[in-house]
């Protein structure tokens, strides 16, 4: 059983709902990023989203660009964050999934990028831009080498039919996107997302989060009956860069985590067992 | 004119790498655009337009000055530049907005690099009564300030993009952008034979009609087929739509001309074909001016249309069969060939338009007198005298963007 679904399976029995932190690798150094690890998993994040730094990031809102802009202006290379991978891996087992943007992956050769992130502990991959027409290149470099890397699919809104065919096959969790348009957080969360989900609980058992506006504990209250994890990724974001100039980062992000882990476990919680 | 061949790849090139959000649309626009190519309405419709609007078809000109002083072949130019807003860009632009108003979409995004892309899109949108809003990059705002104010007059508002580089590349991720948080209401025209399929497919089949019009024009002058077709590559539109038609006539030499801004030995170039590696931008598996960890390297051109560091994938492809061949040359080379062309025949050519011409004379000395040799001329050059005026000044000592 992978390190997500043994995540999942737990915080089903426990009627929990996962947080899943993101914060783009080497922002603003690699050194804070690994430090920002250990901490959200203190925090109560259960599992973690590294984004791998791109130069043209077009999934992505202001505030994750500024984070690539800052990873990649520091000359933080893609052999950097694997070697963090390698040194996270000597003292922690919390699930670690890569966003990573395909041309990361395509110009290190499918293989040897899938073989490195297996070997070095990497659980999952999302690829915001590899939708199901061209994932099978991917797929089947995993599947032949039996790597044991979740590739997790996004569903839109936008996807409406092809929603059966999204989640078909897929392992470890299913990328609810919340709304339209990039990464970034929104006030208020699409009213459509609690159909979304639904949706996707009605075509697979694979756990569903929501990722893409999630940034308050008010949306985490919102979420929590419905959704099995939520991705904040943006609203983490902006705690480090607001810490940049103290240099507090860290503890920044450690309250915030603190503080949505607290929304998602206070009452009412879920039933234990049931989603 | 208009034939819909949808495969989404190139050889091993092209494919639509976009987020999921943009997948049923993308969809959804292969579907409008297959059955518009098959309908005798749509297609009237783009002939009428590109005729009565756009002062289609463009002559082919002999140029018989420059053919004496190159001393060999017999050269044409096919006279893009007389197209209504001074270049091809308007072909494509009829056609995706003509398509846009059939499949009910209201507002129209377009990004831009020097502003040619922009206003053809603001001017069509004006023409059909359509809203338009424009990516630019902030740099090229400030260096194409007129520009700005044409499509303002057109009725377009126009964003400035500061992220990344500040250019086109950055202009068309922000396009991409929009169009992830707008997609059911708003159509994003494409400027080059670029993007996710079906985009280079389309494009490419809207700027054919440069080609057919140049088989047709060359028939009637000389009775047989060129031997070699000559035009500057950026994305690539203007050469996919001469190279197209002539594809499956293998005597039919294609050369594709690249900017090599300060030189290939610098980092300040844009000569994607002939230093790239495949890679995956805009939604497309291309060639690219990339770092070893596949960040997207800056790119440099006097010329702001062929300043960008990818390239239709179709181009990839043909260069990876060997059908078509691609060179590179300077911004020297080219204010030479700007030169030139004005004072031999009396056209100034845009920038880009005169990266042609550089190649075709650096190319002079291999072709035979009987040898008949195409030049895409896709726009005019009245845009760039300013460009031009500093570089001359400034004794050829360009600086890098």
């Amino acid at each position: 059983m992978s390190r997500i679904e043994h995540c999942f399976t737990q915080l089903r029995r426990a009627g929990r709902t996962a947080l899943i932190p993101y914060v783009t690798a080497g922002d603003p150094s690699v050194e804070t990023t690994e430090a920002l690890v250990h901490a959200l998993e203190e925090s109560g994040a259960d599992v973690i989203e590294l984004g791998i730094p791109f130069s043209d990031p077009l999934a992505d809102g202001p505030v994750i660009q500024r984070a690539a802009t800052r990873s990649l202006d520091n000359g933080v290379r893609l052999k950097d964050i694997f070697a963090m991978v390698e040194r996270i891996r000597t003292d922690s087992d919390v699930p670690l999934v890569f966003l990573v943007y395909y041309n990361s992956v395509y110009r290190h050769g499918a293989e040897p990028f899938l073989r490195r992130c297996a070997a070095l502990g990497v659980d999952g991959l999302v690829i915001p831009d590899l939708p199901l027409e061209e994932r099978a290149q991917v797929q089947e470099v995993i599947a032949d080498l039996g790597l044991d890397i979740d590739l997790i699919p996004l569903v839109a809104p936008t996807s409406k039919e092809r929603t059966a065919q999204l989640v078909e096959g897929a392992s470890g969790f299913i990328y609810c996107v919340s709304s339209l348009g990039v990464t970034g957080m929104r006030e208020r969360l699409s009213a459509s997302v609690k159909d979304l989900v639904e949706k996707v609980h009605r075509h697979t058992a694979v756990p569903a989060a929501v990722g893409f506006g999630v940034s308050t504990t008010e949306h985490a209250r919102t979420l929590k009956p419905f959704a099995d994890g939520l991705i904040v990724g943006s609203a983490i974001v902006r705690q480090i860069e607001a810490g940049l100039d103290a240099g507090d980062s860290v503890q920044r992000v450690q309250r915030f985590a603190a503080g949505l882990r607290q929304a998602l476990d206070e009452e009412p919680g879920r039933t234990p067992g049931v989603r | 004119m208009i034939q819909a061949e949808l495969s989404s790849k190139f050889g091993t090139f092209g494919g639509r790498y976009v987020p999921e959000t943009l997948m049923p649309s993308l969809l959804q626009l292969e579907t409008s655009y297959t059955e518009a190519a098959k309908d005798r309405t749509f297609q009237d419709d783009f002939r009428r337009l590109v005729q009565e609007y756009s002062g289609r078809p463009t002559p082919l000109y002999f140029a018989r000055r420059l053919t004496e002083h190159l001393g060999s072949g017999r050269i044409y130019l096919k006279r893009e530049d007389l197209n209504h807003t001074g270049a091809h860009k308007l072909n494509n632009v009829i056609g995706q907005v003509l398509l846009a108003k059939r499949m009910g979409k209201k507002r129209i995004i377009a990004e831009t690099g020097a502003g040619q892309h922009g206003v053809a899109t603001a001017t069509v949108c004006a023409m059909m009564g359509l809203a338009c809003e424009v990516y630019m990059g902030a740099k090229d705002v400030k260096r194409q300030s007129l520009n700005v104010f044409r499509m303002n007059l057109l009725g377009a508002a126009v964003h400035s993009v500061s992220s990344g580089t500040a250019t086109l590349k950055d202009a068309t991720n922000e396009a991409i952008r929009d169009w992830v948080g707008s997609v059911e209401d708003t159509f994003y025209v494409i400027g080059s034979v670029v993007g996710p399929h079906p985009y280079p497919t389309m494009v490419r089949d809207f700027q054919r009609i440069i080609g057919d019009e140049a088989k047709e024009q060359i028939m009637a002058c000389e009775g047989r087929l060129p031997d070699l077709l000559v035009a500057c590559v950026g994305g690539g539109s203007n050469a996919m739509g001469l190279f197209y038609p002539f594809i499956q006539h293998p005597t039919v030499g294609l050369l594709g001309v690249e900017a090599a801004g300060l030189g290939l030995h610098t980092p300040h170039h844009a000569a994607t074909l002939t230093l790239g590696s495949p890679g995956v931008l805009h939604g497309m598996l291309t060639k690219l001016l990339q770092d070893e960890d596949g960040q997207i390297a800056p790119v440099h051109s006097l010329s702001a249309g062929l300043d960008y560091p990818g390239v239709g994938p179709e181009h990839a492809s043909l260069q990876e069969s060997g059908r078509a061949e691609y060179m590179a040359v300077t911004d020297s080379q080219a204010l030479e060939g700007f030169q030139l062309l004005s004072k031999l025949e009396g056209i100034l050519p845009a920038l880009e338009s005169a990266h042609a011409i550089a190649g075709l004379m650096e190319r002079a000395h291999r072709t035979t007198a009987d040898q008949v040799v195409v030049v895409n001329l896709s726009g005019r050059g009245d845009k760039d005298v300013t460009a031009v005026f500093e570089a001359l000044e400034g004794e050829g000592a360009h600086e890098p963007d």
